[in-house]
């Protein structure tokens, strides 16, 4: 079951790569928080009861609510317009995320390793890359956020690979997770919306020597 | 446990807290006054206190040991006149009581933030302290509320939480190998007694996340250029803090890793790392120095090359490693000074660009002599302390037979000292074009003293090191393998 979820959170790495409208990119990412829900909750079931409600609320309130209601509240509020605006074509995002992936296989395929559950590290590697390319490669200061939300995506999936043995770590990840979004969000919607009218990366490139 | 048996360190985070608070919700200026001294008392007894308590764990997670103290002893050297400019700083500016509030509560919180991560005995204790150098650090370079400093801010935000991230991967690969090992904690002292049995492969992932992590903090290659930009847009009270303990913080972060690492097999290509990360920074400054017209954003990126050379030392190991220790410290006394003087050069030109000012001797004779002075002490020429430091640096990469890497770096510090010769010299002695010389503002000299104080720290330390600095500094690199 862990890994139809996984893979499914795989496939949705692609989505993002074709994905058009910034509506597109809020879904996908509230659909990852439905499946880390499911990954979480089967496998973490052993750890204490306080702990595993904690993380199963950080993803499904969090993860899959809190964040995309916000997103669509700054999307509207700030009248960003709706395509994402990718410098690159939809064609070569999705070769270079599905290069991404195979590249994330075959790294893990090196590790000669019988503790490690291989499938957690592809996807989350691949997330990571992912999201750094979706970084990279959009124009929209809005979506730089959205790569950032993919990467914190990852790193969670990750987390829970060795979150049976150590649930603290799990909780520091969470931790990070709500204090930067909720910082980097909350910067969006008071300060950088009402400044910059055209909210373009070209806008943040006036510190240079 | 209870606030009562918390000892030291409760008493002092509880403190900080408090303090912040107040200055956040106070809006009467002496009572802001009031406040600020009381801080700086609070961690002058803790620092005072730690020293004497040296090794004696508190709280689980913080144990005072020699970096811990020798750092936390420049935080509370370096915060008085870090607090004096800032007054000086929000008074000319006519600053509302609202920002000057957040800014003071912020620089209380980044400053027991500081403490609390150099103290921390615990890899994720230090990163969550690491996490909150971020917020109170943002909202000061905030603190002007123009488009340029939004713009910093933002860059500063969004690169460190992508740094942090980049830490928390690398200490869940850290976890990985530990669990491999047996063991269950992330304990400095209980990773250092395990690193030889680790999975060698999951900790050069780990090394290579942490140490890309942290150099956002500690401002080099790869990571350093939000840095900059904070250091610049950064009130100058602020910048100063930036370039001096905030960056002890990020090479904390990576001193303490390195450490768990130097028994294990990959000590040797952990080094061959920070060789190229530390030469690519000097690399870099140099490239910039030569073509920066913005004299903060020069002395962000002179930070830029002494960290680099602080690598280099530290990889090339023997002598070297004391002398990065050393020129560490001694770089937190002497950068600020640049920068608390660039906060009255300001005020007098009222620009930073190296087109608008000159003639400052004729303006302000005593920050020019300043100037002139941290100009000698930063470039490390005799009698700067931080000449013999970098002499040792130097002479650690000969023993370790670089001479290759040697060569280039030297002949970088040239083109470096040549360029900030350049336009110090210039601002210094050249007439400014197009300047209105009758709005200049009479500043006050005695500005300069806490200037001229730390620059004699600097020139008194590196010359005539007492004993217990020196104790302290070998204490710190005991733990490397010979």
């Amino acid at each position: 079951m862990t890994n139809i979820l996984l893979i499914t959170f795989t496939i949705s790495l692609i989505y993002l790569g074709v994905a058009n409208r910034l509506s597109s990119y809020v879904s996908a990412l509230a659909f990852q928080g439905i499946i880390l829900f499911g990954v979480a909750f089967i496998e973490l079931i052993e750890i204490n009861w306080v702990n595993l409600v904690f993380v199963l609320l950080e993803t499904i309130v969090f993860k899959t609510f809190v964040i995309p209601y916000f997103l669509n509240y700054i999307i509207q509020k700030n009248n960003i317009t709706r395509e994402a605006e990718p410098f690159l074509p939809d064609f070569v995002s999705v070769v270079l995320i599905t290069v991404i992936i195979l590249g994330s296989f075959m790294l893990s395929n090196t590790i000669n390793d019988p503790h490690l559950r291989k499938i957690f590290f592809v996807v989350a590697l691949s997330a990571l890359f992912t999201g750094l390319y979706i970084i990279v490669t959009r124009r929209k200061i809005i979506t730089h956020v959205m790569g950032f939300l993919v990467i914190e995506n990852g790193v969670f999936v990750l987390s829970i690979a060795v979150g049976n043995e150590m649930p603290m770590l799990v909780n520091i990840g969470i931790l990070l997770d709500i204090f930067a979004s909720v910082f980097l969000l909350g910067i969006f919607v008071n300060k950088i919306g009402d400044v910059m009218k055209e909210q373009d990366v070209e806008q943040l490139s006036n510190l240079k020597d | 446990m209870t606030l009562f048996n918390s000892g030291m360190m409760g008493y002092y985070l509880t403190g900080a807290l408090l303090i912040s608070i107040f200055l956040f919700f106070n809006r009467n200026k002496q009572v802001n006054y009031l406040l600020t001294v009381l801080f700086i008392a609070l961690q002058w007894v803790f620092t005072v206190y730690e020293y004497h308590h040296i090794n004696i764990t508190e709280l689980v997670y913080f144990t005072p040991d020699a970096l811990a103290i020798l750092f936390l002893i420049v935080l509370s050297i370096v915060c008085v006149p870090a607090m004096y400019h800032s007054h000086i700083y929000c008074n000319t500016k006519q600053e509302n009581p609202r920002n000057r509030g957040i800014y003071f509560a912020a620089t209380v919180v980044l400053l027991a933030a500081l403490s609390a991560a150099y103290l921390s005995n615990h890899i994720a204790i230090t990163w969550i302290f690491v996490e909150l150098t971020t917020l109170s650090a943002s909202a000061l370079i905030y603190h002007r509320r123009n488009i340029r400093s939004l713009e910093g801010t933002w860059k500063y935000i969004f690169v460190c939480s992508i740094s942090i991230t980049l830490v928390f991967i690398g200490i869940l690969f850290l976890s990985v190998a530990v669990q491999q090992s047996g063991g269950t904690d992330l304990f400095y002292k209980v990773l250092f007694e395990h690193a030889a049995g680790m999975n060698v492969f999951w900790l050069k992932l780990a090394f290579l996340f942490i140490f890309t992590g942290f150099t956002s903090k500690a401002a080099l290659v790869p990571m350093y250029t939000a840095g900059i930009d904070a250091k610049d847009k950064a009130p100058s009270p602020s910048g100063a803090l930036f370039s001096s303990v905030l960056m002890n913080v990020g090479f904390i972060g990576i001193f303490r890793f390195y450490e768990i690492i130097s028994p294990t097999a990959i000590f040797h290509w952990a080094n061959n790392i920070i060789l190229i990360s530390g030469f690519l920074s000097v690399f870099v400054a140099t490239v910039y120095m030569l073509r920066v017209k913005n004299l903060k954003r020069m002395f962000a990126y002179s930070s830029l090359e002494h960290m680099g050379l602080i690598m280099l030392g530290l990889a090339a190991g023997g002598i070297g490693r004391y002398a990065a220790i050393l020129h560490l410290v001694l770089h937190s006394f002497a950068k600020p000074v640049l920068f608390f003087q660039m906060g009255q050069v300001y005020r007098i030109y009222k620009s930073k660009s190296i087109y608008d000012v000159g003639n400052y001797f004729k303006y302000n004779p005593g920050g020019a002599m300043v100037l002139l002075l941290a100009f000698f002490v930063v470039t490390a020429m005799p009698p700067s302390g931080m000449f013999v430091s970098e002499f040792y640096i130097f002479r650690s990469l000969f023993e370790a037979d670089k001479f290759g890497l040697l060569i280039a770096v030297l002949l970088l510090l040239t083109l470096i000292i040549w360029s900030f010769a350049k336009n110090i010299f210039k601002m210094l002695f050249i007439k400014p074009v197009n300047f209105n010389e009758e709005q200049v503002p009479k500043l006050n000299p005695y500005e300069n003293i806490s200037q001229y104080i730390l620059l004699a720290l600097v020139i008194y330390l590196g010359l005539n090191p007492p004993a217990a600095f020196v104790n302290l500094i070998n204490d710190v690199i005991s733990n490397l393998p010979k």
